[in-house]
């Protein structure tokens, strides 16, 4: 048995794009990308990054909707590429996801009680309608709802807040050891996002570890254990996420952190920022640092190759940047090292 | 006191909204999408609108720019832009006003662009409908001037909008709202979708562009970090009220209205982490709101009155008006929390 609950080693994942005329070209949405989920304590790990990030890409891969193109997802030992069916049932069972849409996962035609029917009788959760009914309001206690204020309504009858706590409550009640959360609250109303924020921080007291997928660094800021900023397909900083947003060192992550707009009327954006035009953005892709176009600090080192992840500030914080190169002690196999 | 007594020292407002109801037809009542908001727009000013999704605010907009379709109707109001109520003006006037002087940056401008159309040439038509035809090299000229002033460059009047990233449509879309040089631009949801760098630029555009024109700007939106950053003044809607406007520092340091507390108390901050401020999503149905006040069911303070008497909207003598019994006018023209000064004495 293993320690980690789920490893992902150099996962790359390639997509092909046609273009016209026979010619194809390949864009990587993911490269040897590396994570360590350790089985104990539970905690809320956040992948964070803008569109074209791969932050997705990472989801699907590891809720086994999509292949790798190359590298591991290892789940509690098991490499699920290789998984046989038994197995990968269970994996479906302990990886959970709740989606972005709380409007687009609901069948409108079902009362809610449907998707906690269709989930017992499935799984052979429960078997009589007591232990049914016991364990339904179990899950939603620890959401805050109560089954008799939504069992028996349709899905446009409750509030986008309501409907996402729900899908939170349904997986729960799998009991399952991971939740991959992908944007939970970006489609909820401002005011009712601390609620759904609070729901996934008491299902980690639970034991239940989260892959919090996000662009909204505020977010995973409040209730974030480690974060992994995502730069088109790559790792730009990881660590503590506490660390990594007070004190950022990738170019990329300051640039980032800095930009988040501060509720403050009195902190005002310092300066002024300019994009590069798109084409030069894409033109690093095979060689060298996806983020010099755009980066201030650029050297001409950072052209010949993919910075690997160098120690910064404290054990667990990492950025791949040369920056960090000469005075930070590069950790002895950047890939591999567990956040 | 009344809303515009209180701007008469400063500069005339451009824009004034007056009792504006704009109703949706159901088979079960009409919803109340926007149901009686006043205010004004001043020369120069950005002032945000905020508030969750169905508060209103897009249905504002469109009440403003005469553009509700149906099942929806503008039940009742004023909208006077420079002394003329543009309420029940015909098609041919408000050709006239429309771009002219009042512009709208739509939400999701990225899709509203024309998709078989270079940029250069959606442009061109904007203009040579409203103006007339003219010389193309002058015409060519003058686009080329509104993409750099948008911080594009020139190569993207050959482009088609699918060429384009989010950033740069929106900034098309920017470029398109100023063509005419209005008096009144609308930006809804304008920097939604977008990346936080890329936001910060759009968003640093539209200031950039605001100044270099001196144009009025209504922002609507519900990211509160962006109002702090952009706006003047902030209006917060709740089930097609306003509740409370006020100049933006006041209303982040001192808000009044227990829905705008809640508002500005549950926004993320990455200065601070602190404990999540929960709040239940109980609301009425639109179609048949509660006598009183709209926001009894969810507020924490609610009393008795609340239930029987809307509240009417209070002035501060700075500006801040808010509609809620909690608060009463003092002789010195502050808004005084009557509960607070009730326990005091």
């Amino acid at each position: 048995m293993s320690e980690l609950l789920l490893e992902i080693r150099n996962a790359t994942k390639l997509y092909t794009q046609r273009a016209a005329g026979g010619v194809s070209r390949e864009v990587v949405a993911l490269q040897n990308f590396n994570l360590n989920i350790p089985k104990s304590p539970a905690s809320i790990i956040t992948i964070a990054g803008e569109s074209g990030s791969g932050k997705t890409t990472l989801a699907q891969v590891v809720l086994g909707f999509t292949r790798l193109s190359s590298g591991q997802i290892i789940y509690d030992g098991q490499d699920i590429s290789t998984a046989d069916a038994q197995q990968m049932k269970a994996y479906r069972r302990q990886v959970q996801a709740v989606f972005q849409d709380p409007f687009g996962v609901y069948n409108p035609f079902y009362r809610v009680e449907h998707v906690f029917n269709a989930i017992i009788h499935n799984f052979q959760l429960a078997r009589g309608n007591a232990a049914k009914a016991a364990l339904i309001e179990d899950s939603l206690k620890i959401v805050g709802l109560h089954s008799e204020d939504v069992l028996r309504k349709y899905p446009h009858q409750l509030s986008g807040g309501q409907r996402q706590r729900i899908m939170m409550a349904r997986a729960y009640m799998i009991k399952p050891k991971l939740i991959v959360a992908d944007e939970p609250v970006s489609m909820v109303d401002a005011s009712l996002r601390a609620s759904i924020l609070d729901v996934m921080m008491r299902l980690k007291e639970e034991g239940i570890s989260f892959l919090y997928i996000t662009h909204d660094l505020s977010t995973a800021y409040q209730i974030g254990d480690q974060i992994c900023i995502l730069y088109q397909g790559s790792i730009a900083e990881r660590g503590r996420t506490v660390n990594v947003i007070d004190r950022p060192h990738h170019p990329y992550v300051q640039l980032l952190v800095d930009s988040v707009p501060a509720p403050n009327p009195k902190m005002k954006w310092k300066g002024e920022i300019t994009l590069p035009p798109e084409e030069e953005m894409r033109s690093s892709i095979h060689s060298g640092c996806r983020f010099y176009p755009r980066c201030p600090k650029h050297m001409d080192r950072c052209l010949i190759a993919q910075p690997p992840l160098y120690q910064v500030d404290t054990v667990d914080h990492e950025a791949a940047c040369y920056l960090y190169a000469e005075d930070a002690i590069p950790t002895d196999v950047p890939q591999s090292v567990s956040v | 006191m009344t809303n515009a007594d209180i701007h008469s020292d400063a500069h005339a407002p451009i824009l004034k909204v007056r009792n504006l109801c704009v109703y949706y037809e159901t088979p079960k009542g009409d919803v109340l999408a926007v149901d009686g908001i006043d205010f004004d727009l001043y020369e120069g000013e950005t002032l945000g609108l905020v508030g969750e999704s169905g508060s209103g605010k897009s249905t504002a907009a469109m009440g403003i720019l005469q553009l509700v379709v149906q099942p929806g109707r503008i039940a009742a109001g004023e909208v006077i832009l420079e002394d003329r109520n543009l309420i029940g003006l015909s098609e041919n006037e408000l050709r006239n006003i429309r771009w002219i002087k009042l512009a709208l940056i739509p939400q999701g401008a990225m899709n509203s662009l024309n998709p078989t159309m270079t940029v250069g040439a959606q442009i061109k038509d904007v203009i040579v409908a409203h103006e007339g035809r003219q010389l193309r090299g002058d015409l060519k000229a003058r686009i080329l001037e509104m993409l750099s002033t948008v911080g594009l460059p020139g190569r993207v009047y050959e482009l088609y909008p699918h060429e384009l990233s989010g950033g740069m449509k929106q900034r098309v879309c920017i470029a398109m709202a100023i063509a005419l040089n209005p008096r009144v631009i609308i930006a809804d949801e304008s920097t939604s979708a977008l990346d936080v760098v890329v936001q910060r630029v759009v968003a640093q555009t539209l200031l950039k562009v605001k100044q270099m024109l001196g144009v009025s700007m209504i922002m609507i939106g519900h990211d509160m970090g962006l109002m702090a950053q952009m706006a003047d003044r902030v209006a917060v809607m709740y089930a097609g009220k306003i509740v409370e406007i006020a100049p933006v520092a006041e209303l982040f340091a001192d808000p009044k209205h227990p829905y705008s507390q809640i508002l500005i108390e549950s926004v993320p901050s990455l200065q601070e982490r602190k404990p999540l401020k929960i709040m239940e999503g109980i609301t009425h149905d639109p179609r048949n709101p509660p006598p009183g006040c709209i926001f009894q069911l969810r507020c924490p303070f609610v009393m008795g009155q609340c239930r029987v008497d809307p509240p009417p909207m209070r002035a501060s003598k700075t500006g801040h008006l808010v509609a809620c019994h909690l608060y009463e006018v003092s002789e010195d023209g502050e808004l005084v929390n009557v509960r607070v000064a009730a326990r005091d004495t």
